[in-house]
């Protein structure tokens, strides 16, 4: 069986996974753990948002 | 008529006596020994392999946490890497078995960080030779950034036992 998941849910999952090891490794406590990988996560997401509005708009 | 200083050690004294003096020069002297241990911060032990933590969490991901029993941490580096390899996987992405391409060789050694996963998804034939859809792509860009994250999560472990991190 293979995984089907959409670009986005690809993006989610590949942000969620990285943000964790991020977090854990380039940080000392956890509090600044935690707040470290939030940080990644949104980071993440949001380029591959703005990134994906400018080449649609480039495309077009 | 010029005022008169007390020697530079005792102005220090008088004006922080609660401060704890440390300085880079003679990094290993005993002054500056003593000064580490009485701001609380524990001599690390360098004794035995230092290197085993980052062998042991490259071969096995959160390994080297699990070895320094760093629980938590460990299980959640393993959780990540393991899902993002699996995900890879599921998606049939590229396994790279090796390649004349400069593109080939870099996936090669970022699939190479995933350790013991990497030899037994090739012993069993796991992912695919080619990516031929588009979630293969994805998938094997999964597998290689699995790879690359389970080395810095060894380095990591590394630097735990060495007590460049805490």
């Amino acid at each position: 069986m293979i995984f089907r998941p959409t670009h986005f849910a690809a993006v989610l999952l590949f942000a969620l996974c990285a943000s964790i090891v991020f977090g854990i490794t380039q940080r000392e406590t956890p509090r600044r753990m935690v707040r470290y990988g939030i940080y990644c996560f949104v980071l993440f997401v949001a380029s591959v948002i703005a990134l994906s509005w400018i080449m649609y708009l480039i495309a077009r | 008529m010029r005022e008169s200083f007390p020697p530079e050690t005792d102005r220090w004294s008088a004006l922080a006596p609660a401060l704890v003096r440390y300085s880079q020069k003679g990094m290993a002297t005993e002054e500056n020994k003593n000064a580490a241990s009485a701001n609380g911060s524990q001599p690390v032990s360098q004794q035995g392999f230092v290197y085993l933590p980052l062998i042991v969490g490259w071969l096995v991901p959160g390994g080297g946490h699990f070895l320094l029993r760093k629980w938590g941490r460990g299980a959640l580096l393993a959780a990540s890497i393991l899902t993002m390899f699996g995900l890879g996987i599921a998606m049939q992405g590229k396994v790279y078995a090796g390649g004349h391409e400069f593109l080939d060789i870099l996936g090669l050694a970022g699939d190479l960080g995933n350790g013991l996963l990497y030899f037994v998804s090739r012993i069993a034939g796991w992912g695919a030779d080619q990516a031929m859809v588009t979630t293969a792509d994805y998938g094997t860009r999964f597998i290689v950034v699995a790879g690359l994250l389970n080395v810095i999560a060894a380095v990591d472990a590394h630097n735990l036992r060495t007590g460049r991190k805490s």
